[in-house]
C-alpha cells in the first residue's frame, strides 16, 4: 500500500505521516515514511511517503503508484494528480493557499481544480479547515483529513486512536481526537 | 523490540549501542537529527555539544578519541569541506577510543547548494567508508564503524544521502555496549604529526588500507544475492533500494556496504557470471570507475544521469526498458509553490529595505537566503558559511569605495559564529570599510532551532554564556555598531544608509528573534482597512499572507500572525490589527 501526504511547508504533513506510519507498523507491517525536512518546509510545495507491506524497498512513491494520495492543499492535490495509481483515491481538503508566483502576479491560481481533478480520478473533497475550526484548533487539518482517510482502510478505529495517544503532544491531544473522530464521521 | 526510527535516528542509536560518549556536531540538512537524537539518551553516558562549526566538532570529536572515549561528529556533506583539514591528518594519526564522521550528501539538493559527492573524501584522505541503505542499516554500520575503528586504528566515515537520512524504517533496538574510556598514553610519534613522525605514519595509513581492502573482499558488509543470471547490479546506499523495488529478483545484486576501500576479486568474480552489469549508484561515478580500472566492464553513466536523485522507474526503463505504469498526466503548466520566508519572519523587514536602497547584497546560508526569491531578490550571491562577509571585502577592493558605498553582507547569527568572524577580522586587519548585517533571530533558524554560541544555550537547553555580538565586534576593531530591529522599517532604513556610508568598517546588528520561536508571541492579525488606496506598496514585502484582490489587496488570516511589518510600510495607515 502506498500512501502520498502532499501539501504545503507548515500544514502539518510530517505528523500526519507519523501518525500514518505509527498505526501500520502496529499491524505488523513493514513500513518506511520518507520526510522532508529543511529549506523546502519553508512554505514550499512538501510531499512524504508511507509505505507498508510485506516488504518495503523504496521509501518513495513514482508516479502512476499512490493508491492514496492525502492532499492538504488544492494546487499541490492538483500537482499530485499523475502519481495516483490507476483505480486509487485522492481525499483533498479544498482550502487554497496561493503560491508566490501567484501573490505577486506573475501568474494565476489554476481554476476549477475540483472539477479538473474529479474528471481524472476518484476524489473525496473535504472542507478539513472548517472541521479542524469546529474541533477546536485550525490547525489540526492533519488529523481530520488522517480521519477521513482511516475510514477507508481496514485498521480499526481504537487502532487509530491509541498511536494519535502517543504521537500527539499531550496539551493538544483532545483537539486532535476530536479533529480525527470528525474526520472519520463525516 | 523493532522501532520505526529515521535513518538519522537510526544512526544515533548505532552510536548510542557501541557506547559512544562524545558527539559534537554542527547542524546541517540532512544530518540534524542525529546530534539531537543523541541528546535524547543520558547525559551521564553521552555527552553532546553543538560547536560553533565542522571543524571545531571533528576536533572535539578527534580530542575525545585520543584521550580514550568513543566519539563521533555528523555533519551535511559541505560542513565535510570545512572539517577536511584535520580530518586529513587524523587519517594518519588513527584513534585511540572508537572515531566515526558521519556525513550526510543531499543529491537533489533538498536543502543545500550544491550535490557534491562525499564518497571522493574518503578515498582522498584515506579513510574507510561505509554507506547504509535503511534505518536498520544505519543502526548497525554505525555501531560496527566504532568496532571497525579500533581494530583498524583508523576514523571510519559513514555517508548518509537525504532519503535514507529522513526516511524511517523498522529497527531492532539492542542494549548500549559498556565501552570503558581506554587509557590515555603519551604517544608522540603517533599523535605529533610534524613531518618525520608524519612520514612514519602514511606508511601505516598504506598498510592499512592493504588490510581493509582484504576486509573489503568478505561478506562483513558487501552482500551478493544471486537470481538471474543474466544482468548483475553493482550498487549502494539508497540506490540498491531503488534497484531492488525496480527490479526485484529479475536481476542478481552485488550491494557495496563498504564503498570505501572498494574489493577488486568481489566484483570481478560477481561480474564474471553475467551478460551485462551495471554500475547502479546516484552522484559520481565513484564505483563505476573503480570497476573500469581493475578491467571489469560495466554500464554506469553512459545510461544514468550525474544529477539528482534516481527513482526505481528510471532504473525500471534503463535496465529492463519497461515503462512507468499510465497515469493521469496534467494538461498544463501549474505555478510551482517556491519556498519562502514564514509570516512574521524577521528577515523580511530587512530584505525590504536593502531592495527598496537597491544596494548590492553579498548573502550567506541559512533561511535568509531565501531573500533572493521574488519579491524580495535583494540577495546578489551566495557561496557558502561565512562568504558573505569576506567576499564582500573582495567585491569591494575589486571595484573600490564607491561601489562599496552600495554594498552590504548579510549573516546569521549563528552562521556568523560558524565562520563570518574570520572574515570580518580580515576586513578590519586589512582596512576594508565594509558593512556588514549580522541577521541575530536569537537562533540557528533554517535547521530547526538549534541553539548556538550567541543564544545562551546548550543543546540540552542548560544555560551558558551567551557571545556578546558586541562585544565581539568591538574587540576585532569594529568601532561603529548599531543594534536596529528590522521591522522599524524606517530607523532601519537611516541607520543603514548612515553605515553603508560610512569611511569606517561597520557591523548593523538586525535584532528580532525567529517568528517560530516559542518564545515569541505574536496575536491577532493585521486587516486592510478602506483607507487602503492599491498602491500594494505591502505586497513587496513578499509576505505569503498577503495577495492581490482584484486590483486591490488582502490579508489571508489563516497565513497572517499578526506581527504588523505591513502595518509599517503602509504609506496610508490603512492596514490595522485586529485581535482574535
Amino acid at each position: 500500500m502506498n500512501i502520498m501526504i502532499v501539501g504545503v511547508g507548515g500544514q502539518g504533513t510530517l505528523l500526519a505521516s507519523r501518525i500514518l506510519g505509527n498505526t501500520v507498523i502496529n499491524e505488523g507491517y513493514d513500513v518506511k515514511v520518507s520526510e522532508v525536512h529543511g529549506m523546502s518546509q519553508r512554505g514550499g510545495s512538501v510531499v512524504t511517503y508511507v509505505k507498508f507491506g510485506d516488504k518495503v524497498f523504496s521509501p518513495v512513491i513514482d508516479k502512476g503508484e499512490a493508491d492514496i494520495i492525502l492532499a492538504f492543499e488544492m494546487l499541490e492535490a492538483y500537482r499530485a494528480m499523475p502519481f495516483l495509481k490507476k483505480g486509487g483515491k485522492m481525499i483533498v481538503n479544498n482550502q487554497k493557499i496561493n503560491p508566490m508566483p501567484v501573490i505577486i502576479g506573475a501568474t494565476e491560481y489554476p481554476e476549477n481544480i475540483g472539477d479538473k481533478l474529479r474528471e481524472n480520478i476518484d476524489l473525496t473533497e473535504v472542507e478539513a479547515l472548517d472541521i479542524a475550526k469546529e474541533a477546536g484548533n485550525s490547525k489540526a487539518v492533519n488529523v481530520v483529513l488522517i480521519g477521513v482517510m482511516a475510514k477507508n482502510t481496514d485498521i480499526a478505529y481504537e487502532k487509530w486512536v491509541e498511536t494519535i495517544k502517543t504521537t500527539v503532544p499531550e496539551k493538544f491531544l483532545d483537539v486532535n481526537l476530536k479533529a480525527f473522530e470528525m474526520g472519520y464521521n463525516l | 523490540m523493532k522501532k520505526l526510527l529515521l535513518g538519522n535516528a537510526a544512526v544515533a542509536r548505532g552510536a548510542y549501542e557501541a557506547g559512544v560518549r562524545v558527539c559534537s556536531s554542527y547542524p546541517g540538512t540532512p544530518s540534524t537529527e542525529i546530534t539531537e537524537e543523541i541528546v535524547k539518551f543520558d547525559k551521564e553516558e553521552v555527552y553532546a555539544e553543538w560547536a560553533p562549526n565542522e571543524k571545531v566538532a571533528a576536533e572535539v570529536a578527534i580530542g575525545a578519541s585520543i584521550g580514550g572515549a568513543r566519539a563521533m561528529s555528523c555533519m551535511k556533506h559541505v560542513g565535510l569541506n570545512v572539517m577536511a583539514d584535520p580530518v586529513f591528518t587524523v587519517s594518519y594519526t588513527g584513534v585511540n577510543g572508537g572515531l566515526v564522521f558521519c556525513v550526510a550528501d543531499d543529491p537533489g539538493m533538498h536543502s543545500s547548494q550544491n550535490e557534491q559527492d562525499s564518497r571522493h573524501y574518503a578515498k582522498a584522505s584515506k579513510i574507510a567508508m561505509l554507506e547504509p541503505s535503511d534505518s536498520e542499516e544505519c543502526k548497525e554500520f554505525t555501531r560496527k564503524a566504532f568496532d571497525l575503528s579500533e581494530e583498524y586504528d583508523t576514523p571510519v566515515f559513514i555517508r548518509l544521502s537525504t532519503r535514507v537520512s529522513h526516511s524511517q524504517s523498522l529497527v531492532e533496538l539492542k542494549d548500549r555496549e559498556n565501552k570503558e574510556v581506554k587509557p590515555y598514553e603519551k604517544n608522540i610519534p603517533k599523535f605529533v604529526m610534524m613531518p618525520a613522525m608524519a612520514k612514519a605514519r602514511h606508511v601505516v595509513v598504506e598498510e592499512r588500507i592493504e588490510k581493509l581492502k582484504a576486509l573489503a573482499e568478505t561478506d562483513a558488509f558487501n552482500k551478493t544475492e544471486i537470481n538471474d543470471t543474466k544482468i548483475g547490479v553493482i550498487t549502494s546506499g539508497i540506490a540498491y533500494m531503488y534497484s531492488k523495488e525496480a527490479l526485484g529478483d529479475k536481476v542478481s545484486y552485488l550491494k557495496l556496504g563498504m564503498v570505501y576501500p572498494l574489493p577488486e576479486k568481489l566484483i570481478k568474480d560477481f561480474a564474471e557470471k553475467f551478460d551485462k552489469v551495471y554500475v547502479i549508484e546516484e552522484l559520481d561515478p565513484v564505483i563505476e570507475d573503480h570497476c573500469k580500472a581493475i578491467g571489469v566492464d560495466v554500464i554506469g553513466k553512459e545510461k544514468f544521469t550525474l544529477l539528482g536523485e534516481y527513482t526505481p522507474s528510471m532504473i525500471k526503463k534503463v535496465v529492463l526498458n519497461e515503462d512507468a505504469p499510465e497515469c493521469a498526466e496534467l494538461q498544463e503548466n501549474i505555478p510551482i509553490r517556491p519556498p519562502v520566508m514564514c509570516a512574521g519572519c524577521p528577515h523580511r523587514g530587512t530584505f525590504y529595505v536593502l531592495k527598496k536602497l537597491g544596494l548590492v547584497v553579498s548573502g550567506d546560508i541559512g533561511c535568509y537566503t531565501l531573500g533572493a526569491v521574488a519579491p524580495l531578490q535583494s540577495v546578489d550571491t551566495t557561496i557558502c558559511m561565512g562568504a558573505s562577509v569576506s567576499a564582500a571585502h573582495g567585491m569591494a577592493k575589486a571595484r573600490g569605495s564607491e561601489f562599496n558605498k552600495k554594498l552590504v553582507s548579510v549573516i546569521g547569527d549563528s552562521t556568523f559564529m560558524h565562520s563570518g568572524i574570520t572574515g570580518l577580522v580580515d576586513i578590519v586587519y586589512n582596512k576594508g570599510n565594509n558593512t556588514v548585517i549580522i541577521l541575530d533571530n536569537s537562533i540557528t533558524g533554517m535547521t530547526g532551532h538549534q541553539d548556538n554560541p550567541t543564544t545562551g544555550m546548550t543543546i540540552r537547553k542548560e544555560s551558558t554564556k551567551q557571545v556578546d555580538l558586541i562585544a565581539l565586534c568591538k574587540a576585532v576593531g569594529i568601532d561603529h555598531i548599531t543594534v536596529a530591529d528590522p521591522f522599524d522599517v524606517k530607523n532601519f532604513e537611516k541607520v543603514v544608509k548612515e553605515e553603508v556610508n560610512r569611511e569606517e568598517p561597520s557591523v548593523i546588528i538586525a535584532q528580532r528573534p525567529c517568528a517560530l520561536l516559542k518564545s515569541v508571541k505574536y496575536t491577532g492579525h493585521c486587516t486592510i482597512t478602506d483607507k487602503c488606496k492599491k498602491c500594494k506598496m505591502c505586497m513587496k514585502l513578499g509576505c505569503p499572507a498577503i495577495s492581490a484582490d482584484g486590483d486591490g489587496v488582502k490579508i489571508d488570516l489563516n497565513q497572517c500572525n499578526g506581527c504588523g511589518l505591513c502595518i509599517n510600510v503602509c504609506p496610508f495607515d490603512a492596514i490595522t490589527k485586529e485581535e482574535n
